[in-house]
């Protein structure tokens, strides 16, 4: 069962269109044996196009893939060894928990009793033993997902390919599956590409974590490096949340709310949008009004954080900030307060964007 | 509203649908029973079985039966055989063009069985000619309409396109997810076109007499004219052999289900 070793893969500048529209625009992609890569962004930005291609379920207008230095480009999906779990529920109805698990060895010749043992030790490892006999409708939806998990990972894939498999369920059934689903790709060893729009989800499960927008790849690090040093604009504001704060860009400073801040990157124009992380801005009450002060105008408490929201009083944005609630105390909404960033260099964007 | 004026309300449109249930029982029976009354009644008011032994003592009838049945089960297999896998290819693959091909499933209806007839007098080959088979041709395409219909409700009722996906990243062949898992999960659909097409081909008419083939039908409508009991009888027993025919595959069908669901709970 266990396939410790894994398999590479590289995806290099795949082209897909769709009529007008380029779905894939030259994405590259290196996938190292056994780890875990998340391919996150807004929908339409080409994520599960790149997994159809990888899958063998669409085929691409330009580029290569290759597993273990193999080009696979045109190999048809049934001899590519992949192993995928899809966004809607995808288990054979006609057949049991059991033998839906078992269908890729039955396909590949593999004699019952052998196919019958290893499915079950399968569903034993995505806990699923007892409900080996059921049908998909007498599954409820996190169960038929770890079914279909267990489905992917009979075959012993080359590749295993999550195609957002958490989107349809509920928020406490996707967060015990989504670690399970770890624990379980961590066990087995297999390489695994991971679609999903949802931020929480990439940065919890995977190694890597590929931002992507209109089918390029924007950034790819690990989760932490991703949201400490984003690369681009778009990746800072759709990972975690961002403050967008009018700014003045001269002689390598961003100036805004009455403070300095190092440039880091992005739009080089005069007037520019900083991007700011709600925690990267600190907050004291002041009786001062001047360009770097605002007015708490909300409050959210969040548990061991709490979220305001000021207004500035220099452009009227409304800001977030994030800090620990036991500090936030005071600071009611009116509370007049002085702003103070503590990043030590900001990105950029385009003034005008939102 | 008390209770009483409640009552009157709910039992009104009950009524009324019995009524109608009762009068359309009758407007199917009435004929039915009718015919074979006229087909088992001898001129002195006695009645005999003296029609049914004499059709199927004749040996017409079973010649011509087993035209029509060998015809039947042809059809069938190309039917099904052609219009399963060509409607999950639109399903999966060309969903757009799904309304063309609807549109041109439905001409069978639209085009006269006389036109029908010639255009297929007139394209066959020549050996074809020859052969009863080339009713056949005729049949799957008179039967489109009804095969189209039945698998796209099937297919529309599952996640073809996953399945399909699914089946195919497993390592299936286009062969195996016909046959394991497209097959199996519209089976209720594909007994539905079963059906429909058997009953068109032991039905039809009009281009089988046309064409010169002596169908259960157009001998039929033979002996119907010089023995009007003897056809009578014979539409009678089609009738009922129609009718325990669609028991058999309905049957078939729920047992295949219980089946099914009587596993999932074990």
């Amino acid at each position: 069962m266990t396939n410790k070793s894994g398999s590479a893969v590289e995806m290099i500048n795949l082209q897909r269109i769709f009529g007008d529209v380029k779905a894939l625009d030259g994405l590259n992609l290196t996938i190292k044996p056994g780890q875990l890569v998340a391919l996150l962004g807004p929908s339409g930005c080409g994520k599960t196009t790149a997994l159809r291609l990888l899958a063998g379920l669409d085929l691409a207008d330009g580029g290569q893939i290759t597993v273990d230095g193999r080009d696979i480009t045109n190999v048809p999906a049934n001899k590519r060894d992949m192993g995928m779990v899809f966004q809607a529920y995808s288990l054979f109805p006609n057949l049991t928990a059991v033998e839906n698990v078992a269908f890729g060895l039955k396909v590949r010749g593999i004699s019952e009793e052998i196919r019958i043992k290893k499915a079950k030790e399968l569903l034993d490892l995505v806990g699923l033993s007892r409900e080996a006999n059921r049908y998909s409708h007498q599954l409820s939806g996190g169960q038929q997902q770890r079914v279909a998990l267990a489905r992917a990972l009979a075959i012993e894939p080359k590749v295993l390919l999550l195609d957002e498999p958490l989107s349809a369920l509920d928020a406490k059934v996707r967060t015990q599956l989504r670690d399970e689903i770890r624990r379980i790709q961590l066990e087995v060893g297999t390489t695994t590409l991971f679609v999903t729009h949802d931020q929480e989800e990439a940065m919890a499960m995977a190694d890597l974590v590929g931002v992507m927008s209109n089918g390029k790849l924007e950034q790819i690090a690990a989760p932490d490096d991703i949201y400490a040093n984003p690369a681009t604009a778009f990746v800072a504001s759709f990972v975690g949340a961002m403050n967008r704060i009018p700014a003045k860009l001269s002689s390598g400073k961003v100036e805004f709310l009455g403070q300095s801040v190092k440039y880091g990157g992005g739009s080089s124009a005069t007037t520019v949008v900083a991007l700011v992380r709600p925690e990267s801005i600190s907050v004291t009450p002041t009786k001062v009004n001047d360009s770097k002060s605002g007015t708490v105008i909300a409050r959210s408490f969040l548990g061991p954080q709490t979220r305001l929201t000021v207004k500035t009083h220099e452009h009227g944005t409304h800001l977030h900030v994030d800090m620990a609630s036991s500090d936030a105390l005071e600071l009611t909404a009116g509370t007049n307060v002085s702003l103070t960033i503590t990043a030590s260099t900001v990105l950029t964007d385009a003034d005008g964007k939102n | 509203m008390n209770k009483n004026n409640s009552s009157t309300v709910t039992a009104k449109p009950g009524l009324g649908l019995n009524a109608w249930m009762i009068a359309g029982l009758l407007f199917f029976t009435v004929p039915m029973f009718s015919a074979f009354i006229f087909s088992v009644q001898v001129g002195d008011g006695t009645y005999t079985l003296g029609a049914y032994r004499r059709m199927i003592s004749d040996p017409g009838f079973g010649e011509a039966l087993w035209i029509s049945a060998r015809l039947a089960i042809l059809t069938v297999a190309i039917a099904i055989g052609i219009m399963v896998p060509t409607v999950t290819w639109l399903h999966i693959r060309a969903q757009r063009a799904k309304r063309i091909v609807e549109f041109i499933t439905l001409l069978p209806l639209i085009i006269p069985p006389v036109v029908i007839a010639l255009g297929f007098l007139g394209s066959m080959p020549l050996w074809l000619k020859d052969s009863v088979y080339m009713l056949v041709f005729a049949y799957v395409v008179l039967s489109m309409p009804y095969t189209f219909r039945s698998i796209d409700t099937g297919l529309s009722a599952i996640d073809v396109k996953t399945l399909v996906d699914a089946a195919r990243g497993l390592g299936a062949s286009w062969r195996q997810v016909m046959v394991s898992i497209i097959g199996p999960n519209i089976q209720s659909a594909i007994f539905g076109a079963i059906f429909l097409t058997v009953a068109l081909v032991l039905g039809e008419f009009v281009i089988s007499n046309l064409l010169l083939w002596s169908t259960l039908p157009v001998w039929m409508a033979l002996v119907g004219m010089s023995d009007a009991e003897g056809a009578v009888a014979l539409s009678v027993m089609s009738l009922v052999f129609v009718w325990l025919l669609l028991m058999l595959l309905s049957s078939l069908n729920r047992r295949r289900k219980v089946r099914v669901n009587v596993g999932g709970l074990s």
